[in-house]
């Protein structure tokens, strides 16, 4: 006969931890994939309507303002602000699509569950949301680059190295967003997250004006947002220069990116493996 | 096996949803889980699948220990979900696609295998439409069909037919068989007590997160309850109605009864007495049949409302 407390201890499960390291694996590609399928069948206003905003606000702002203050920080204000607003689309266009169109998958339309039912896993699924979503913001920040190298608001010699901090932008924009979609009972929750903390931190990274205008205390707070870190390497970038500090704003973006998943993945997995 | 689960406990919080259990399926065989809302029977589903982590028993699904390689196990297995969620966005054809390409099988292998989903959901011709367009009835025989896709060993169905007309309900009623004859193992959860008579070779009753009594349902009903049930309603002599003529008669005429509402159910072995009974009490009406499950259900898990 085998002892009994032997047998309790085999039968007993003992649930796994939900903050394990995130497992990744290329079987995210068929839910990336699925996604696309369904953003190609609207490409064209996807695009378009992801362009519409910051080329409303670099040339309303650019042009309207430009006038007023003919030269920031050395150049024309509509050169100054073409970084800026590669970097604020590529945020919106990751943000929009981890929250709204993640929310959607996930709770609405539960195309999450119908893939957990296939051999794959919630690690699977958040991952290819969040390389979908930057794949989209990469879209969005990609365009409007083109716009501001075409009207020549910005030197084309270093703008192609913009792209891959574009994407990285979006990778960390989109992790912080899948907190918020791992967190939210509905879609009235994500105002929260734009009227508190995207907004905000648009008017305080330096997207429209420099930082150095800014009083001390604040420039504390400004250096620990991400959109702080990928506008000064955008900057210098778009002018024509190198930036400086390279390593410590990709660390910054790049440990937003990483620590944003895990967490949206811990929450993910006590909201849906229950 | 295509799947065996030993001393499954799940708890939420203080609750146990699923409180030991037991099951074992034989290959080729349709299985149903039988209960009320509440009873357990998604939480079972969900574990089974690696899902949901138990809080004690054993699971092996299609021949791998869950949760463990659940990922490997859910590779050989077709789900139907109780509540649709196939993708609004594409067409039928699509969603199938979609969905084969998550087993990591090849588009050609995906496409040459459509038409022939799609004629088993019934679906012929309609490969381009959209998902909006489609019936209640049709979409859960596309779900069906993206359930199929991977030619798994075992479907599990978590409540197919729930809001679906009878038309619908039979259509897919014949698919399940064609895949049962086929040697398909079907796995299913209901709490109409027709679906489970009509597919299931053997059935589980629970209610409360446990089984209360399991096997084929003729050997279900003839372990449970007694054979032969009268249901009585009407008038009684102007002293009321059934439940009046229950409590003055029915302990003497039947082996046990029950009242509801306005009807007394008698349950028996021999109807004689008690029919030759009735036939003196015009006033009273009354309906003389065979016990079935719907008999055993009720007895095991009572009459009251489960919300």
């Amino acid at each position: 006969m085998k002892p009994i407390a032997l047998d309790a201890a085999r039968t007993t499960a003992c649930p796994p931890s939900r903050w394990r390291p995130p497992r990744l694996s290329r079987r995210f590609v068929p839910v990336w994939r699925r996604n696309f399928l369904v953003w190609r069948k609207l490409a064209l206003p996807s695009v378009l309507g992801n362009l519409a905003d910051p080329v409303i606000y670099l040339f309303g702002l650019g042009l309207g303002l430009g006038m007023l203050v003919p030269e920031v920080a050395g150049v024309p204000y509509i050169s100054f602000l073409a970084a800026g607003m590669v970097c604020f689309s590529t945020m919106n266009a990751a943000s929009f699509e981890a929250l709204y169109s993640g929310f959607s998958r996930m709770h609405v339309q539960k195309t999450w569950d119908a893939i957990l039912n296939a051999p794959l896993e919630l690690d699977d699924i958040v991952f290819a949301e969040l390389v979908w979503a930057a794949s989209k913001a990469l879209l969005s920040g990609a365009a409007i680059l083109l716009v501001v190298v075409l009207f020549g608001f910005a030197e084309a010699r270093y703008a192609l190295w913009v792209l891959p901090l574009i994407f990285l932008v979006g990778l960390c924009f989109a992790a912080l967003g899948l907190v918020m979609t791992a967190l939210a009972p509905s879609y009235d929750f994500f105002m929260y997250y734009f009227t508190l903390f995207i907004t905000p931190m648009t008017l305080l990274a330096g997207v429209f004006f420099p930082l150095e205008q800014l009083p001390p205390a604040l420039r504390l707070l400004t250096e620990l947002l991400p959109l702080t870190h990928a506008v000064q390497l955008a900057r210098p970038l778009l002018l024509g220069e190198l930036p400086a500090q390279v390593s410590l704003h990709l660390a910054v973006l790049a440990a937003y990116a990483i620590g944003a998943f895990w967490l949206a993945l811990a929450v993910l997995r006590r909201r849906l493996l229950k | 096996m295509p799947l065996s689960i030993r001393g499954l406990v799940k708890r939420y919080g203080e609750t146990e949803v699923v409180a030991g259990i037991d099951l074992h399926l034989r290959p080729g065989e349709c299985f149903t889980l039988l209960g009320p809302n509440g009873a357990g029977k998604t939480t079972t589903l969900r574990c089974a699948l690696g899902l949901s982590a138990p809080d004690a028993g054993e699971i092996e699904l299609a021949g791998l220990p869950v949760p463990g390689r659940a990922r490997e196990a859910r590779a050989r297995v077709g789900v139907v979900p109780q509540q649709d969620n196939l993708d609004p966005d594409f067409s039928c054809a699509e969603n199938l696609l979609v969905y084969g390409r998550y087993f990591g099988l090849q588009d050609a292998e995906i496409a040459a295998r459509i038409p022939e989903l799609l004629a088993f959901a019934g679906l012929e011709g309609r490969q381009g439409a959209k998902i909006g367009t489609l019936s209640g009835g049709m979409k859960r025989r596309l779900t069906l069909a993206r359930a199929l896709v991977n030619r798994p060993q075992l479907l599990v169905l978590d409540e197919p037919t729930t809001g679906l007309d009878p038309q619908a309900r039979h259509l897919i009623w014949e698919r399940l068989k064609q895949l049962i004859r086929g040697g398909t193992t079907v796995l299913l959860t209901t709490h109409f007590m027709d679906e489970a008579e009509r597919l299931a070779d053997r059935l589980a009753i629970l209610d409360a997160g446990r089984i209360l009594t399991q096997g084929s349902p003729r050997e279900v009903i003839a372990a449970q309850i007694e054979p032969q049930v009268v249901e009585v309603f009407g008038e009684f002599d102007g002293n009321g109605g059934a439940p009046a003529w229950a409590a003055r008669h029915a302990a003497a005429l039947a082996l046990r009864h029950e009242v509801s509402g306005e009807t007394a159910f008698c349950y028996l072995t021999d109807p004689a007495p008690l029919l030759a009974h009735l036939a003196t009490q015009p006033a009273l009406r009354y309906l003389h049949r065979p016990a079935n499950l719907e008999d055993v259900f009720l007895k095991l898990t009572g009459r009251e409302l489960r919300d």
